[in-house]
């Protein structure tokens, strides 16, 4: 502290001496005067600090959309793979609000910071989308989070529905994370010292929903571990790649459906869901300013190993061991041509790769029609494109075209008019 | 054994210890921070000066750079704020947070202009705190400079008199070097210029020139083609000297305004590296001025 004082008094004392020498150091003085008061005019007085400068930062995102699709929306469903219970379906078909989400945020104190995310639904409800504290102090490159957040594995799980390219989720998103994970939980990351950005982290949570059910279990029901490596190639690219690992203990993760006669019967897994994703993402644009053209490029590849048993209830419950090894991946880009207008186009394909069903091979009963989404051999895909317009930073009009071949046969046409305002704070956007 | 214990020893002595790590956000700061640390600082700076300063990203590489950071130098103002509240909480490098000796903002010891009376998107992409891009007001730079350097003593107590002594010399070469630009940039006085976004308002003031409009229809938004009309009927009523545009700007908007008014179209430094005199903030200075008085005459 004295060390300070001597060299701020040092730095004060030595620069008029420096003057000093300067023959022309008094018209200097006078000029600086003159041009001091000049600034003085333009400048205002700084504003008053009262309890309302520690309000957080609030920012409101309004979102809707107006859709027509040929096939029903409220019918959505995606074969060969079990229905995740999330929110999965297409736009709903006409003018339909999506989700105003509130985000609330600031430094808690030197320590801490903390962030909401509200979701306000078209339902009238509230859903609760990320409420977490985050620890700025840990030092050491570590930093740890604690709530409900969105899990860092994968790239489009972290990033707000806001602030993606196209209007909704990847088909691998849908049927592997039920559109997204964010769990209750810890997660610590480390940030290793290098200048190649290379970070690790782990989370630990509850498991409290898909692909995890919710229980009443001591301990955590999911956890994962993921590590992302990122840098710059020249000036104009930057990019990120990542591998993460998720593994979930579902029990009686149930859905109903019908047989093949049409009867009502309840499906439920229990067992272990693994679940791997390879992501990356790379954004170029000229000499780095993205302010004119630029252009994005990312994909994701996912792999889920689930082994456990099944139980088929049509008024008899049977259980038989149940094994699946399924795949999934998305690649899509954004260019933007011109400022304001970005184009599209976004490809996603599922395999529904291998499923062992033991009531079905032990000759129970049940012949594997009558799994209709766990058994259906079919892969599913889904050509988008899209055109955006964002007159400004803070608001953008979307039209999105898909072609979805989700369910065995059928192709759903889909148009969707999307808009998107954010108001309040200038939310800063992850890369 | 000996190799690496030579190796060792080479890796120790070299540049890359040297005392104070410093993330620069902004060619300009990066460049005042290398000034006043020398051999004793090792600077990298997150932007070029054809990046738009607004429209950063907080890419993999600067969260890598401000883990390791001793200080952070920024413009502040909510100029980084689409990009460096991110990068500092993703950073896990306590040092350099908000209100830490590691988080230096210009814009706290400089002197804001265009500070709005209302803030309101409507009006495009305003700064509450006032216009942050306060670099091209010379006397900006001596105060940054004086409390930058500061700064470092604070960090790094033990070469305090190395870093007193590069402000002093860096003041007294600043000083007299804003002399001799307000003499040679005397015939700029009056001067009437069509800019493309708010970010030369200093300069304008400094120097007395005059902003008669601007490319932007409002602050952070792109020109668009009914603006560019209203201001071309507008400069035949107010005629101006020169359309002038930022490096980082696009240049089709300025050109073809320029040439439907039969101005010159000039294209400015705006910070170092922005044109290739600008090596330093001297460089930038006499480059600019050099660039405004050529189509003065």
């Amino acid at each position: 502290m004295v060390r300070k004082w001597f060299c701020v008094a040092a730095l004060a004392a030595a620069v008029p001496q420096a003057h000093a020498q300067d023959a022309e150091a008094q018209k200097l003085r006078e000029e600086l005067r003159q041009m001091q008061q000049r600034v003085d005019a333009l400048e205002q007085r700084p504003r008053q600090a009262s309890e309302n400068a520690f309000n957080p930062s609030i920012s409101l995102i309004l979102q809707g959309t107006a859709a027509r699709s040929s096939q029903d929306p409220a019918a959505y469903r995606i074969d060969g793979f079990a229905p995740s219970g999330g929110e999965v379906s297409p736009a709903a078909r006409s003018f339909s609000l999506g989700e105003s989400e509130l985000v609330v945020a600031a430094n808690i104190d030197p320590y801490f910071r903390g962030q909401l995310v509200a979701a306000l639904t078209p339902e009238n409800a509230v859903e609760v989308e990320e409420a977490f504290f985050q620890t700025l102090a840990l030092g050491n490159g570590f930093t740890l989070k604690g709530g409900r957040f969105l899990s860092g594995i994968g790239y489009l799980n972290e990033i707000h529905q806001h602030a993606w390219d196209f209007q909704d989720a990847p088909l691998p998103y849908k049927v592997f994370l039920g559109g997204r994970f964010n769990d209750d939980g810890v997660q610590l990351r480390w940030l290793a010292p290098t200048d190649l950005f290379l970070e690790f982290g782990a989370e630990l949570g509850r498991g409290r929903a898909f692909p995890s059910t919710e229980s009443s279990r001591n301990g955590a029901g999911a956890w994962s571990l993921f590590t992302h490596a990122g840098g710059d190639l020249g000036v104009s690219t930057a990019w990120r790649a990542g591998l993460s690992y998720l593994q979930t203990k579902p029990e009686d993760r149930a859905f109903e459906d019908t047989d093949s006669l049409g009867n009502p019967v309840s499906q439920s897994f229990s067992g272990t869901s693994k679940l791997w994703i390879a992501d990356f993402v790379l954004k170029w644009a000229p000499d780095g300013n993205a302010t004119v053209t630029n252009f994005k490029l990312q994909g994701e590849y996912f792999r889920r190993n689930e082994s456990g048993s099944l139980t088929y209830d049509d008024g008899t419950a049977l259980s038989g061991v149940y094994a699946s090894r399924q795949s999934g991946w998305y690649l899509q880009g954004a260019y933007q041509f011109m400022p304001r207008w970005r184009a599209g186009v976004r490809y996603d394909r599922l395999d529904h790769g291998t499923v062992d069903n033991a009531i079905v091979t032990g000759g129970l009963g049940p012949s594997a029609a009558d799994f209709g989404p766990l058994m259906t051999a079919y892969n599913p895909t889904r050509s988008t494109v899209m055109l955006d317009w964002s007159p400004s930073e803070f608001s953008r009009l979307r039209l999105q075209l898909a072609s979805d071949k989700s369910r065995a046969g059928v192709t759903d046409n889909q148009v969707v008019l999307q808009y998107i305002f954010s108001l309040g704070a200038h939310g800063a956007h992850k890369f | 054994m000996r190799l690496i214990i030579a190796l060792a020893l080479a890796s120790a002595c070299g540049p890359a210890l040297a005392a104070l790590d410093i993330f620069a956000c902004t060619p300009e700061w990066g460049s005042l921070a290398q000034e006043l640390g020398g051999d004793k600082a090792s600077v990298y700076t997150a932007t070029t000066a054809l990046q738009d300063p607004h429209r950063v990203e907080a890419r993999p590489s600067l969260i890598a750079r401000a883990r390791r950071a001793d200080l952070v130098v920024c413009a502040g103002a909510e100029l980084e704020v689409g990009w460096l509240p991110l990068v500092l909480t993703q950073s896990g490098n306590p040092k350099i947070q908000l209100g830490r000796p590691g988080y230096f903002e210009a814009a706290s010891v400089a002197r804001l202009i265009d500070v709005p009376v209302r803030v309101d998107r409507a009006m495009g992409d305003v700064h509450a705190a006032g216009n942050p891009h306060l670099h091209l007001d010379p006397q900006n730079i001596s105060r940054v400079a004086k409390a930058l350097a500061a700064r470092m003593c604070d960090l790094d107590a033990k070469d305090a008199s190395y870093y007193i002594d590069r402000e002093l010399g860096f003041q007294k070469r600043w000083h007299e070097a804003t002399a001799r630009w307000e003499r040679e940039a005397a015939p700029l006085r009056g001067l009437p210029l069509v800019v493309y976004h708010r970010d030369l308002s200093y300069l304008i003031a400094w120097l007395g020139m005059r902003e008669i409009g601007t490319l932007e229809p409002k602050p952070g938004l792109p020109p668009s083609t009914a603006h560019l009309a209203e201001l071309l009927a507008a400069l035949q009523r107010t005629p101006a000297k020169a359309v002038v545009r930022s490096a980082y700007q696009d240049p089709r908007a300025a050109d073809w305004l320029a040439q439907q008014a039969k101005l010159p179209s000039v294209a400015l430094p705006f910070t170092v590296g922005g044109t290739a005199r600008a090596t330093d903030l001297f460089g930038l200075y006499d480059d600019t001025i050099a660039r405004l008085l050529a189509v003065a005459k």
